[in-house]
């Protein structure tokens, strides 16, 4: 049965690719492809109903970003999913220190839900709606 | 064309410096022993998004200004802040890094580092139980058992392996690269007569030789140097571990217990921990006490799940346990390459690595209140200055919301996203390639970055841009002092 | 250029036997002179002591592992902050202080040389990166060699020469001063988490002894004429009984030539001058350490005196750390360092009322006291080891006044009191002596041919403290003496003013020195030795070592070999 939406944890990290982009150039092709996607769990994708490569909506209680899902190739890792580094992850990432100055950039509660109709921004868009520079 | 050696690679802690360029018409043309990161930077850091002039915001728009101008609102602007947060430094060279702290002294500010947000909780943890540390040569020519936990080091350090650990001669410990090539080589040799027993039985599913049980040892023996990946999900490291355990999110803390747990000759009364069988960890166990040399190297799966710097702390702890029966180290994978000298640096000018605030005259230390996350969250801050790190990029929403609100001073080589919300925008030289400077590595090793290329014109290096600024923060401040005197 | 002149102090100048005359000196360009222009800027030193500025041959201020105790320990700072001044950088204290709180520290004390004794080659650079920071005060450092790869490899080989040229090679890229050797042979052991527990036992995988390496690089030393002899930490440092080792070691250098300059400097002798064979029972054994001392002229050593504090001790002697971190269960900082050396640190709380801790401080004092020759015995607490620097002036009233030492013993565990044999010393050092084992003797064991006298050409580097030697009762009036060597009233460096009244009022960088050792033949760089490098490092060989650019203010020592 496909469901309409799934919780699970998210988890945000560096891959080889973000690194790559990075030292290219923030508003480069490369961070943007590297960065603005989602490693989801084959099965997982399977219950939403989302097919590789198409977009899904992920939400927290700090905000949510459209992102392109990819089924992660290496193990089964049911309920996690995984954005690298950069603005798109930062939009739903906790903001919560616990007081050591560390916000919570791993292990956040979230939700995801297909979302085939909506656009990825790019880095000038996300910045633009999210603090109007 | 000219060749320069032993250049080195300023973007990851590896910080590996056996680079080899190729120099033609002032451009990097070829780079040799770099990984694709090394590459990609060396090639492309010229490129389109390169910042060319200074720039402000008018209207606004960021707009080229002269560098003098720029100098001139920089300093106003941190002259006239009460609490101006001063971040970043962590893709800079120690010199710059020195003009900081006396830029934030000056200014009363607050001097923060990335570490805040990747392997601060790893100094949290070592300022409650220390560290059992080493050089990275001294895992390359001793070490026979060597974890990764919570970090990815194909990904992130992609010569980590190759240079220090697994896969590099040691004087008493050899390199696993050939033992690696067979064992992919007998792998794919496995899948081609399995797909091919699989065409002849007729039969779909075949059970597979390596055991297939998520987070069982693929090699239970061997000899040589051990591999152990620890995370959340199959990285790439991973698959090229000899045990890899995957262990459930955020129960990191749990898992490490268990572990000091049976280290101590302890029983666990359970039969799984954090995903993991009792059974398994037992075996762990045995090859941690059993090695003669062992490190533990730990990443943000560590810092930044549940636990922050107590998963650390108990790391440390496990490793500390594990010197009363055999010798180990444990080392955090320090991300940007001078973040290490970032902390350095600000310890032997104020006593403290990071997050170390100045508005009272004297350095103050306290994580969660000094440092530059919760001071934005608070909203207490009244300007920043920004440079060599994107937390436009890497900070939450809400402290990066805070941030803008009040003027937003940017130095940096690229326009990334920090320059793009800035207010005033520095371009700067890139250091290990247009300029020269000092950094340190993972382990603490200072290494001399080079300068390979000349900066575009009239382009100036961090160090030069701060220097200028903090003169004419003094000349504003001695001119006020001077006002008062005279009332 | 500036003209100083000092007038009408009285002049403590050992090397030159001048022993609290009334006299004048003058001073131009950093220099002192015969006679200065009538232009010269006076000081009235009348009714104060003037002695050449401080010395101190060990004291960790700088590098790696000093900065790491840093790290380590935010608690230690903020009982101790100093804020920033129209002249003076801020900073913290206390037992680590930051390197600019360093500087002004000792300035104030009257110091103006310091000599940071453990350095890790590999980490050299983070080292003088620091010294730059540290003002105020000539510096300069020991490279750690007595493990490195290549010395033991030379010395099994026997190759004295070959040794010596590499030795010299190290000076030179590391920006170094003297041969240091710390726990010989037992930090490559610890290596694999093991020790060494004599001079002959065989370090693993190296089949070679410490005592071969101790007397090795003595000699070693004696080839390259290097101005300090080796600068030795003994084997079973810190652990009861391992006076015997120190015996054995002294003695196996007697077989080093003496002709007339020592061989051998033993760093912070209290903490290889414990008697007794376990924690239980453990004495002292100044009485045995110093009738030998006093019996041969072949050596110097310092004090390493403890201070009743909370400090932080460190050493390149990882071992020995990991016995404390044993014994305390307190955080612990190991750094072992890839070819050449190791390193410990553990936070540390001497204590009146633990009796092995007031043992210790009572071991100092003996020894400082009972070897009868100042010239071979300086005052040191191996900072922050023993104690934080500042904490000299109460060594020097403990020295000077039998009544000072009284006060303190009385605090202190009962059964150290009664083993301790401070109550029957009577010796009181003059401020002669006390000039002697602060300076003057530092200078001369450390071949500083500039510094710690008042002679003509002299480094203007000079101390005057408010003490009044004709009027004041030293040995009774301990507390006022102690306050006048805590504040200078006046320090001056290269020929400035930069203390006045205890407090700073000048900037002056200080020096960086470090031997340039001409062998007859240079270490040669050739493929095998690059190709060597590779395998024993993670650093290429270009990037080993410290350039110029490390170095802001150079004073270069050249040294003729005799290899
Ligand atoms: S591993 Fe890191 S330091 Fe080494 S070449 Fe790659 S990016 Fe550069
Ligand atoms: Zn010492």
């Amino acid at each position: 049965m496909v469901e309409q939406k799934l919780k699970v944890t998210l988890l945000t990290g560096r891959t080889i690719e973000q690194g790559v982009g990075k030292e290219k150039g923030k508003a480069s092709k490369e961070y943007f492809d590297a960065c603005s996607m989602c490693y989801m769990d084959a099965d997982d994708m399977k219950k939403l109903g989302v097919k590789n490569n198409t977009n899904i909506l992920v939400s927290t209680p700090d905000g949510s970003v459209v992102l392109k899902a990819v089924k992660y190739p290496r193990s089964a890792t049911p309920g996690l999913i995984y954005v690298p580094y950069g603005p798109w992850a930062n939009a739903v990432c906790s903001d919560k220190t616990t007081s050591i100055g560390m916000p919570s950039f791993k292990g956040t509660p979230a939700e995801v839900e297909p979302a085939p109709n909506k656009q990825v921004l790019t880095i000038e868009e996300l910045l633009k709606s999210e603090f109007g520079r | 064309m000219s060749i320069v050696k032993s250049v080195t690679c300023p973007i990851c802690g590896c910080l590996c410096d056996d680079i080899e360029l190729t120099v033609e018409n002032n451009e990097v043309v070829k780079v040799k022993n770099g990984c694709a990161i090394c590459e990609s930077k060396f090639i492309g850091y010229r490129g389109e998004h390169r910042i060319k002039t200074p720039l402000m915001r008018k209207n606004g728009k960021l707009v080229p200004v002269s560098m003098n101008e720029a100098v001139h609102a920089a300093a106003e602007v941190l002259a006239n802040s009460t609490y101006p947060i001063l971040y970043g430094w962590s893709s800079t060279s120690s010199e710059a890094q020195r003009v900081g702290v006396e830029l934030t002294e000056e200014v009363g500010g607050i001097m923060d580092n990335t570490a805040v947000v990747c392997h601060g909780p790893s100094i949290l943890g070592v300022q409650e139980v220390g560290i059992p540390t080493c050089t990275l040569g001294q895992i390359r020519h001793r070490a026979d058992l060597i974890i990764y936990w919570g970090c990815d080091p194909w990904s992130a350090h992609p010569r980590h392996l190759e240079r220090y650990t697994s896969f590099t001669e040691g004087r008493f410990e050899k390199s696993e690269w050939k033992a690696y090539m067979q064992k992919l080589k007998a792998q794919a040799g496995q899948k081609k007569m399995q797909s091919a027993m699989r065409i002849e039985s007729g039969r779909t599913q075949l059970r597979p030789q390596t055991c297939s049980i998520p987070g069982m040892p693929q090699t239970m023996s061997k000899d040589g140097r051990k591999l152990i990946v620890i995370d959340v999900r199959k990285t790439m490291s991973a698959e090229m571990a000899d045990y890899y355990i995957q262990v459930e999110p955020n129960k990191d803390y749990e898992l490490m217990q268990a572990l000091r747990v049976l280290v101590r000759d302890g029983e666990l009364d359970v039969d799984k921990v954090a995903g993991v069988p009792v059974e398994y960890l037992k075996q762990v166990a045995d090859a941690l006490v059993n090695c003669e040399f062992g490190v533990i190297f730990f990443g943000m799966g560590l810092t930044q799940t549940a636990g922050k710097f107590r998963n650390v702390e108990v790391a440390i702890s496990l490793v500390r346990d594990l010197n009363m029966r055999t010798k180990f180290s444990i080392m955090p994978m320090r991300g940007h390459f001078n973040v290490t000298g970032a902390n350095v640096v600000s310890a032997w000018q104020t006593g403290y690595p990071y997050g170390v605030d100045f508005s009272l005259g004297y350095p103050r230390y306290n994580p969660g209140e000094t440092t530059c996350m919760d001071v934005l969250l608070r909203e207490e801050n009244d300007a920043s200055l920004v440079i060599a790190a994107d937390p436009g990029a890497n900070f939450p929403k809400k402290a990066i919301e805070n941030m803008v609100k009040h003027p937003l001073i940017v130095i940096d080589p690229h326009m990334n996203a920090t320059s793009m919300l800035g207010d005033i925008v520095f371009p700067s030289a890139f250091v290990g390639i247009e300029v020269e400077g000092t950094a340190y590595r993972m382990d603490h090793v200072p290494l001399p970055l080079k300068k390979v290329v000349e900066p575009p014109k009239g382009i100036l290096s961090d160090e030069e841009i701060l220097t200028k600024i903090l003169a004419q923060v003094k000349l504003i401040k001695s001119k006020k002092t001077a006002k008062k005197a005279e009332a | 250029m500036v003209e100083l002149l000092i007038k009408n102090g009285f002049v403590f100048d050992p090397i030159n036997g001048i022993n609290g005359e009334k006299m004048d000196i003058a001073i131009k360009n950093g220099k002192i002179v015969e006679k200065v222009t009538r232009k010269a800027q006076l000081i009235d030193a009348t009714g104060l002591t003037v002695m050449p500025g401080g010395v101190d041959i060990h004291t960790h201020i700088a590098g790696g592992e000093v900065n790491t105790g840093r790290i380590v320990r935010p608690e230690d700072h903020v009982k101790d902050v100093v804020s920033k001044t129209a002249t003076t950088r801020s900073g913290t204290g206390y037992s680590i202080p930051s390197t600019f709180v360093t500087g002004y520290r000792y300035s104030k004390m009257g110091y103006t040389t310091v000599m940071n004794p453990s350095m890790a080659p590999l980490e050299a650079k983070h080292t003088h990166e620091e010294l730059n920071d540290i003002p105020l005060l000539d510096k300069a450092s020991y490279p750690l060699i007595g493990d490195w790869w290549f010395v033991l490899e030379y010395l099994r080989k026997g190759d004295l020469e070959g040794c010596a040229r590499h030795v010299a090679w190290m000076m030179d890229i590391t920006k170094g001063y003297a041969i240091k050797i710390v726990n010989p042979g037992g930090l490559e052991s610890w290596g694999f988490g093991h020790n060494v527990h004599s001079i002959d036992d065989q370090v693993p995988n190296f089949c070679i002894t410490p005592r071969e390496i101790i007397v090795g690089l003595a000699k070693v030393n004696k080839m390259l004429n290097l101005p300090h002899s080796i600068h030795l930490h003994t084997n079973n440092l810190g652990l009861p009984g391992n006076y015997v080792t120190t015996l054995e070691t002294m003695k196996a250098l007697e077989s080093v030539p003496y002709e007339g300059r020592p061989v051998g400097h033993i760093t912070h002798l209290q903490f290889s001058s414990f008697g007794g064979d376990g924690w239980g029972n453990m004495k002292s054994a100044a009485e045995e350490i110093s009738s030998y001392i006093n019996a041969h002229n072949h050596m110097t050593f310092d004090m390493g005196q403890v201070i009743f504090t909370d400090t932080t001790t460190m050493t390149a002697d990882g071992p020995f750390e990991f016995t404390l971190y044993q014994l305390s269960g307190h955080k612990w900082v190991n750094s072992d360092v890839e070819t050449e050396t190791s390193g410990g640190i553990i936070p540390f709380h001497y204590k009146k009322n633990n009796a092995v801790n007031a043992t210790q401080w009572s071991i100092g004092l003996e020894l400082a006291l009972l070897i009868k020759d100042p010239w071979k015995m300086f005052m040191t607490t191996d900072h922050p080891n023993g104690g934080p620097f500042f904490a000299y002036p109460r060594i020097l009233a403990w020295l000077m006044s039998k009544k000072a030492r009284e006060a303190t013993l009385k605090k202190c565990h009962k059964k150290a009191q009664k083993k301790s044999l401070l109550p029957s010393i009577d010796r009181e050092l003059s401020l002669y002596e006390l000039a002697i084992m602060t300076r003057a003797g530092q200078a001369k064991a450390l071949g500083l041919k500039n510094k710690g006298h008042l002679g003509v050409g002299a480094d203007a580097d000079i101390a005057i403290y408010n003490i009044n030697p004709e009027t004041t009762d030293i040995a009774r009036k301990y507390k006022s003496v102690r306050r006048a060597f805590k504040h200078a009233a006046y320090t001056i460096k290269d020929g400035q003013i930069v203390v006045k009244d205890g407090e700073v009022v000048g900037n002056v960088s200080g020096r960086t020195m470090w031997l340039d050792v001409q062998t007859a033949e240079p270490c040669r760089i050739d493929d095998e030795m690059r190709n060597k490098f590779k395998e024993y490092w993670t650093v290429e060989y270009d990037n080993y070592p410290v350039t110029d650019h490390y170095v802001k203010v150079k004073d270069p020592i050249i040294v003729k070999a005799s290899v």
